[in-house]
């Protein structure tokens, strides 16, 4: 694969996190536990859709002659580079936040670090999406703190919820050919430097919240090269129903 | 309309002769256009009046989310799915406002809710009737929303501040949600066969239910006469349903739309469209609960309040152990 190919892979793989976890959430609106989370669930999947949406704006460019709701809407599941973490399902609320946060302390460090790539299109989105992120990760944080050290519930649930998604957080920190390659050409992020970061905040949470940090075992990956879980498929059906079903209609 | 059948407690509408003391006082701070503020003293009746519309307002925006919340994961584009969401959002929003509107009134938020979910609060009958395809999430913007405006734009000179106020903010975002609603219908009516076809349905569907957003014909409301002496409302049902017919028919032309009313014509001597008669006994069933999604609207809301007893208590309990670490530590 050439560099071209490997930054469109790259900016795929950001558009495709942002995404994926932004239609998750919008799956709660309307059913959220209070009114402010009505707003705040979709205020950051408005955020992470917006993201997308610029990230998918310029793999299109990189691709020439594609547009990005014709890569939003017209590619199939292998061809979908998010990690597992974010297509999981929404599960209740503890599950959303849970995921939300592991997410949230790896896309921080990740912008920030993208925010100076040698790729000025690349820094522009990152260094705008990070302002967006500061907030997600304070508001997701909070609450993982809200249901540690909650009543005893919420920290059944939240202990519960993290461990179940634990086995997807190795996956944002493995690189690949792709990272390499994007590393060497100053473009991408330094995944070790990130994961350092990612640590830090998720002891420093959880040590807030009186969770316990998971071991690190076995971990599932795939994601990133097009190899899903089974939910993704389902996930893909609902969004893209509507231009699959009118492939010459504009709206 | 978003409160389209408020109950003002009154049989008749006393003239100011009849009213004494207290309330004689109020009804001329209200003649003078005095606005009422919270701590102003005002009648029984007229407090509990605006807790009703203010509730169903606050309701209507909170459930009218499901409508549209069930096209959000489906909308067909991005930029289309980031104006849903922005425009869902700003429902919640408004519904906030809406309830601390009410809760200057001394109620609470907690009871107004309560009372929705077990069916004794209402909310509009619009958000009754379903979304089966996109083009219904143009009609709901470009007519629901256009109806709510016609409404609400005199609720911004409503004689109760708070309500004013809260519907200066709302009438602003509210043009905007319209405007986009317009725009996807526009682009539907200039798409494809189907998409002419998706659109001319959800509006033939959408029409009469959004007539009756605007509340039963005059002379079958004397609560409406009420309203209208405490200058909560500004203008009859009958004026605003003639005021939206007349500013949305050549707009559903513009779109090459035909209008779903046989009688429907232009009244060269008045200077308004004649339209049809409204099937009142549908208004009526859907207000009583029949209409097609009011089980599934208020089931929908009341699973989402229940399943999240948790959060809420989590949040609670937790906010009470900081506040007493925070004391200890003092």
């Amino acid at each position: 694969m050439s560099d071209d190919q490997h930054l469109q892979t790259y900016v795929l793989r950001l558009a495709d996190n942002a995404l994926v976890l932004g239609q998750r959430l919008s799956e709660w609106v309307g059913h959220a536990p209070a009114l402010e989370e009505e707003m705040a669930t979709a205020n950051v999947s408005l955020d992470l859709i917006g993201q997308a949406k610029s990230w998918l704006e310029y793999a299109a460019e990189l691709r020439g002659g594609d547009d990005a709701d014709r890569l939003a809407f017209h590619r199939d599941v292998l061809d979908f580079h998010n990690t597992l973490l974010v297509e999981q399902p929404n599960g209740d609320y503890a599950m959303t936040i849970a995921r939300q946060f592991l997410f949230d302390a790896f896309h921080l460090p990740l912008l920030e670090q993208l925010a100076g790539s040698a790729d000025p299109r690349v820094a522009e989105i990152a260094a705008k999406s990070a302002k967006e992120v500061g907030y997600h990760l304070r508001r997701s944080g909070e609450w993982m703190i809200r249901f540690g050290d909650g009543t005893d519930e919420s920290r059944r649930r939240v202990i519960d919820a993290v461990e179940r998604l634990w086995p997807f957080t190795g996956e944002l920190f493995t690189g690949d050919a792709v990272d390499e390659a994007m590393l060497a050409a100053g473009v991408g992020a330094d995944l070790a430097a990130v994961r350092e970061r990612w640590s830090g905040h998720v002891d420093e949470v959880f040590a807030e919240a009186g969770l316990e940090r998971p071991e690190d075992g076995w971990m599932q990956s795939g994601g990133k090269q097009g190899h899903h879980s089974e939910h993704l498929g389902y996930l893909l059906a609902e969004m893209q129903q509507l231009p699959r079903a009118y492939p010459d209609a504009r709206w | 309309m978003y409160s389209q059948f408020v109950d003002t407690g009154s049989d008749r509408v006393l003239s100011s002769e009849e009213l004494e003391g207290l309330e004689r006082a109020f009804q001329e701070r209200i003649d003078d256009e005095i606005t009422i503020e919270p701590r102003d003293w005002m009648p029984e009746k007229y407090r509990e009046t605006l807790v009703r519309q203010i509730s169903q307002h606050a309701h209507s925006e909170i459930v009218g989310m499901l409508p549209e919340g069930n096209w959000i994961t489906r909308a067909p584009n991005l930029r289309r799915k980031l104006i849903l969401l922005a425009k869902v959002q700003d429902e919640a929003g408004h519904g906030l406002y809406l309830y601390s509107a009410a809760e200057t009134l001394g109620v609470s938020r907690e009871e107004l809710i309560d009372a929705l979910h077990a069916g004794k609060a209402k909310y509009s009958s619009i958000f009754n009737y379903p979304t089966p395809t996109w083009a219904d999430i143009g009609c709901i913007g470009w007519l629901v929303d256009g109806a709510a405006i016609v409404n609400q734009i005199p609720l911004c000179r409503c004689s109760y501040g708070p309500y004013a106020r809260a519907m200066v903010r709302v009438c602003k975002e509210e043009s905007f949600h319209q405007r986009q609603g317009y725009e996807i219908m526009l682009d539907l009516c200039r798409g494809t066969d189907e998409q002419r076809r998706m659109a001319q349905d959800a509006f033939n569907r959408w029409w009469w239910p959004c007539l009756m957003m605007f509340g039963p014909a005059d002379g079958a409301s004397v609560h409406s006469q009420q309203s209208m002496a405490w200058k909560i409302k500004r203008h009859t049902n009958d004026d605003l349903r003639q005021r939206f017919i007349d500013q949305t028919v050549p707009q559903a032309e513009h779109l090459g739309l035909s209008i779903p009313d046989p009688d429907l014509k232009w009244n060269e001597e008045q200077g308004h469209y004649d339209y049809g008669e409204i099937d009142w006994n549908e208004f009526w069933q859907v207000l009583k609960g029949n209409g097609p999604c009011n089980r599934e609207r208020l089931e929908a809301r009341r699973n989402a309040y229940e399943d999240g007893a948790w959060v809420r208590e989590a949040a609670r309990v937790h906010a009470e152990k900081r506040a007493r670490r925070e004391r200890e530590a003092a």
